[in-house]
């Protein structure tokens, strides 16, 4: 039995402007000791889908799903008293910006003994211990004297470092990150990556790795799911993945990274995302897609063997009369 | 061989940091030395983490400040010397900056035509109709729909942004743009755009760019020549090919590593730096990066590297001068 | 050729949407609204609305209970006065010079505050130090008592209760403004106006001024409820509007002695101040919301 499984989620939002919907039919599981990337761009949904998993969206949103089950529990219709008794403990999150995702008013160490006295009860200083020797596991040097530092005394990496150990303080079964090393420097990046799967391994944790880069992807995920203007468009094997993409979309991301150019210049992807107001009324991803055709402009795909796409990229290129020209964005 | 548009020989910046009411002023060491020649229509990019100076650098660049020491001329003009209010126009007409934050660098309450016009309307004297004129034959020159005009900023992607930055940057007709990390905070499919239009401009328009990065394959696509920078000291400097494919200093060679490929085929070793960057206010003695190097010695505790050249590049390492590696 | 007249309109009516969206969120923010507006009516059609003059005396129908107690009388609808004059038409036209008091208070403090402001966080160094020192000290002195002095330096009347007022506010506007300019300053967007080769006049009234505006907006309502309430009282104490004036604290000081035998002089006045405060703290409110770009909303 999978660990996280979620099918058909759905977020939609309230806004000045009508409903948005921020994702659209995600389906995602996730067995235990395994690594799962979410990748997409900005628009795609992918931080949404993983903080309405966790129940930290704001008051204007709406969540519904045909079910979220978690270690055999349903999360979707659980009283939110339950639900904080899971996370935290079983499911933790770690989120991008690690200078402000620590509370500036308290010491690392009351943060990290706070979650540990929370879910296990008793005397919050009785930790201390325990909190030093996660400090020391996720790699802080003098671990008992930054017990008493406050996170503006720390560097970004620090800051993300202790984070981790405050998350992983309850064993959890499942650790979410959302973008955890964007904001951080290429060096650290590498070492923030080396310890998530370290510990990952060393705690057969499961991990949900939530990011744009797919270099970083290729470099630490098992499976990937790609996603884009909140709806899921392939879900593969790593290797199978950036060996061939079977959604344009996926091809069109890779061979737009600089490492891939042939010539001068880039294979950019013309146009944008669409928003709320432009969404096309077939395929998404057909205004921006070399292959795409009336059908695909008209009709919205349904999940063929796991691809939202009409025609998945196979071996036979379909690649048929060329995207209009775009007009200048 | 024509005169160099940037001049720039053993610039320095300290800024006095005082460590509370009574103590006497730290100097924070912002930039350490740094030489180069930008000519016309070349790319130069400055490459380095948190901390390293490259941003210290761009303000330098467009005269946000001045240099502590060191020789610093943008087209002849020196840059260390007071100017009259008709060099200071020529030299912002000479050089300008897109920034980092697309979200950030465009005034939130001023429409898009206004931002654009801005420094027309600072230092030129045309009528409001010419002005326009200019804004928005500069505005399709990026790819930029006329009717943006009369837009606020926060109804744009942070690539249309970008691209109103740019034509910010480039309404005053310079010769030097200096990107501060321009595309780091965009998706990748709208780097890629932004990049392409980057390129495009600077064969059509003969711009020299200072491109400042840290993502390195972004670099290796646009630049001609790389400057690594680490804690204000430049610590290797040669053309874009050269520091890719043979990078000398252990900082570079450590930098190339942890960048994250998609190449999962390519089985790569993997330089581990271990520690954390160092503050620009306590840097460490002797080479800046002595902590976390795997090839530092005790002589590198102790005395400063200086650039020296090998091959078609310059490096600074003690390493390097001993022969250790 | 140029098609960039797509209407301005649309884009200013989607803001307004916009805003309106998130401030209509909060009900007791549009009940505040509704009955500000009513406040507003009131006072702007005073004329037509008064049953009577505010200062017409009916001699033989002084101290009149309101209209629905023993002994009132229709025409007299809140009752009157020691003088015989209608409370409803004096509250009714007490309502201008409350509002008028806001108004000269809110714009007197926020323009001199805003500009002294500005210029503190933008230059810095003594000029700074300066303006925030003479600010604090103008912040020590209880705000009342000083203009109490104010006004008995200048003499007492309306529009030295005013202005008087208006300086005792002005420290708040200044130091919200040069907290705000502090942030602003450090954004990019002020280094591209600098770069541009933007003077100092440019970079703080047109690049940083409007963007500071949001908290200054709100301070702004919430001091016109203060200046209300201030007004009220050196009206009560004397040194404000002077009598006929139908100012609401006014009313309250000249009917003091009437508490015991006739509080419907004194309780309707205050209700009116308290009810106008209310209701433009509540828009206060509900305006930091809708206007606070920090709130998370999707």
């Amino acid at each position: 039995m999978a660990l996280l499984e979620i099918k058909n989620l759905v977020v939609d939002f309230a806004t000045a402007t009508g409903s948005l919907r921020a994702v659209d039919g995600i389906d995602l599981t996730v067995d235990e000791g395994e690594i799962v990337a979410v990748v997409g761009e900005s628009g795609s949904g992918k931080s949404v889908g993983m903080l309405a998993l966790m129940g930290l969206l704001p008051w204007t949103s709406t969540v519904n799903a045909d079910h979220i089950v978690f270690d055999g529990q349903d999360l979707l219709n659980m009283p939110d008293k339950e639900r904080r008794k899971i996370i935290g403990k079983d499911i933790s999150m770690i989120f991008q910006e690690p200078m402000t995702s620590l509370n500036p008013c308290f010491t690392v160490g009351y943060q990290i003994t706070e979650v540990l006295a929370q879910h296990f009860g008793g005397k919050r200083r009785s930790y201390n211990d325990k909190a030093i020797e996660l400090l020391n596991q996720v790699g802080i040097p003098a671990a008992e004297s930054r017990l008493n530092s406050y996170p503006h005394q720390l560097s970004g990496g620090m800051c993300q470092r202790v984070m981790i150990a405050m998350m992983i303080a309850c064993q959890p079964k499942l650790l979410i990150a959302d973008e955890p090393t964007t904001a951080l420097d290429v060096t650290i990046q590498a070492q923030i990556l080396e310890l998530l799967i370290e510990l990952q391994k060393s705690r057969g944790m499961a991990l949900v790795l939530i990011t744009h880069d797919m270099a970083v992807v290729a470099e630490t995920a098992e499976r990937v799911v790609v996603l884009y203007a909140g709806q899921q468009v392939e879900q593969r094997t790593v290797k199978q993945l950036f060996k061939k993409p079977k959604h344009p979309y996926s091809e069109a991301l890779l061979n737009a990274l600089p490492e891939r150019a042939n010539d001068k210049l880039l294979n950019a992807i013309p146009g944008v995302v669409p928003g709320q107001m432009d969404r096309p009324q077939g395929c998404l991803f057909s205004p921006r897609c070399d292959y795409a055709t009336t059908l695909c402009r008209e009709k919205s795909p349904n999940l063929n063997d796991g691809i939202l796409c009409h025609f998945p990229l196979g071996d036979e290129k379909k690649k048929t009369e060329k995207s209009i020209k775009l007009e200048p964005q | 061989m024509p005169e160099p548009l940037i001049k720039a020989r053993n610039l320095h910046k300290y800024y006095g940091i005082k460590d509370g009411l009574l103590q006497a002023s730290k100097n924070l060491k912002a930039l350490s030395g740094v030489s180069f020649d930008l000519y016309e229509g070349q790319t130069l990019a400055v490459v380095g983490e948190s901390g390293c100076g490259k941003s210290t650098l761009a303000r330098l660049l467009t005269s946000i400040e001045n240099p502590t020491s060191g020789h610093l001329s943008v087209d002849g003009i020196d840059m260390a010397k007071s100017h009259d209010k008709a060099t200071s126009k020529k030299l912002r007409q000479t050089v300008q900056m897109v920034f980092q934050d697309p979200f950030g660098s465009l005034n939130p309450r001023q429409k898009v035509g206004d931002i654009i016009q801005e420094p027309l309307l600072i230092n030129t004297v045309l009528s409001s109709l010419e002005r326009r004129e200019k804004a928005l034959e500069i505005m399709r020159l990026v790819g930029l729909k006329d009717e943006y005009f009369h837009r606020y900023p926060h109804m744009f992607s942070g690539g249309q942004r970008q691209r109103i930055a740019i034509a910010r940057a480039l309404i005053l007709k310079p010769k030097v743009v200096v990107l501060d990390e321009p595309v780091s905070a965009l998706d990748v499919s709208i780097q890629a755009q932004v990049i392409n239009l980057l390129i495009e401009l600077q064969k059509e328009l003969g711009l020299a760019y200072v491109f400042i990065s840290h993502d390195l394959s972004v670099v290796r696509h646009i630049a001609d020549e790389i400057l690594v920078m680490y804690l204000g000291k430049p610590v290797e400097h040669g053309p874009s090919e050269v520091i890719f494919n043979n990078p000398k200093h252990p900082y570079t060679q450590a930098l190339l590593s942890a960048t994250p490929s998609t190449n999962i085929s390519i089985k790569r070793q993997r330089i581990k730096l271990i520690g954390e960057l160092p503050s620009p206010i306590n840097p460490p003695t002797g080479c800046a990066f002595n902590p976390r190097c795997q090839h530092a010695h005790k002589s590198c505790k102790i005395s400063e590297p200086i650039m020296e050249t090998y091959g078609e590049s310059q490096a600074a390492c003690l390493a390097l001068d001993e022969g250790r590696i | 050729m140029n098609n960039i007249s797509t209407p301005v309109t649309s884009i200013r009516s989607q803001q307004w949407k916009e805003f309106w969206f998130y401030f209509s969120a909060s009900k007791s923010a549009v009940a505040g609204l509704v009955f500000l507006t009513l406040v507003i009516l009131m006072a702007i059609f005073a004329d037509v609305i008064s049953p009577h003059g505010p200062a017409e005396q009916f001699r033989e129908y002084a101290k009149i209970p309101p209209a629905w107690m023993e002994g009132g009388q229709a025409q007299f609808f809140l009752g009157t006065d020691y003088a015989g004059r209608d409370m409803w038409s004096r509250i009714i036209h007490g309502s201008r010079m409350s509002l008028l008091a806001g108004i000269v208070v809110v714009v007197l403090s926020m323009s001199i505050g805003v500009f002294l402001g500005l210029i503190a966080g933008y230059r810095g160094g003594w000029v700074e130090t300066l303006i925030m020192r003479v600010m604090d000290t103008i912040m020590a002195v209880p705000g009342l008592l000083l203009a109490l002095v104010l006004v008995a330096i200048l003499g007492p009347g309306l529009l030295n209760a005013m202005v008087a007022i208006a300086i005792t506010y002005t420290p708040s506007f200044v130091r919200l403004t040069r907290a705000s300019t502090l942030t602003e300053l450090n954004r990019d967007y002020v280094s591209a106006s600098r770069v541009a080769g933007a003077g100092p006049a440019r970079l703080m009234f047109i690049s940083i001024l409007p963007n500071c505006m949001a908290p200054i907006i709100v301070q702004g309502t919430l001091s016109f409820s203060t200046a209300i309430l201030d007004t009220a009282a050196l009206g009560f104490l004397g040194m404000g509007a002077q009598a006929p004036i139908p100012e609401w604290g006014t009313l309250i000081a000249e009917n003091r002695d009437l508490i015991l035998n006739a509080p419907w002089t004194v309780t309707f006045p205050g209700v009116a101040i308290l009810l106008a405060v209310l209701s433009i703290n509540l828009v206060g409110d509900g305006l930091r919301d809708a206007l606070d770009p920090k709130l998370k909303r999707s």
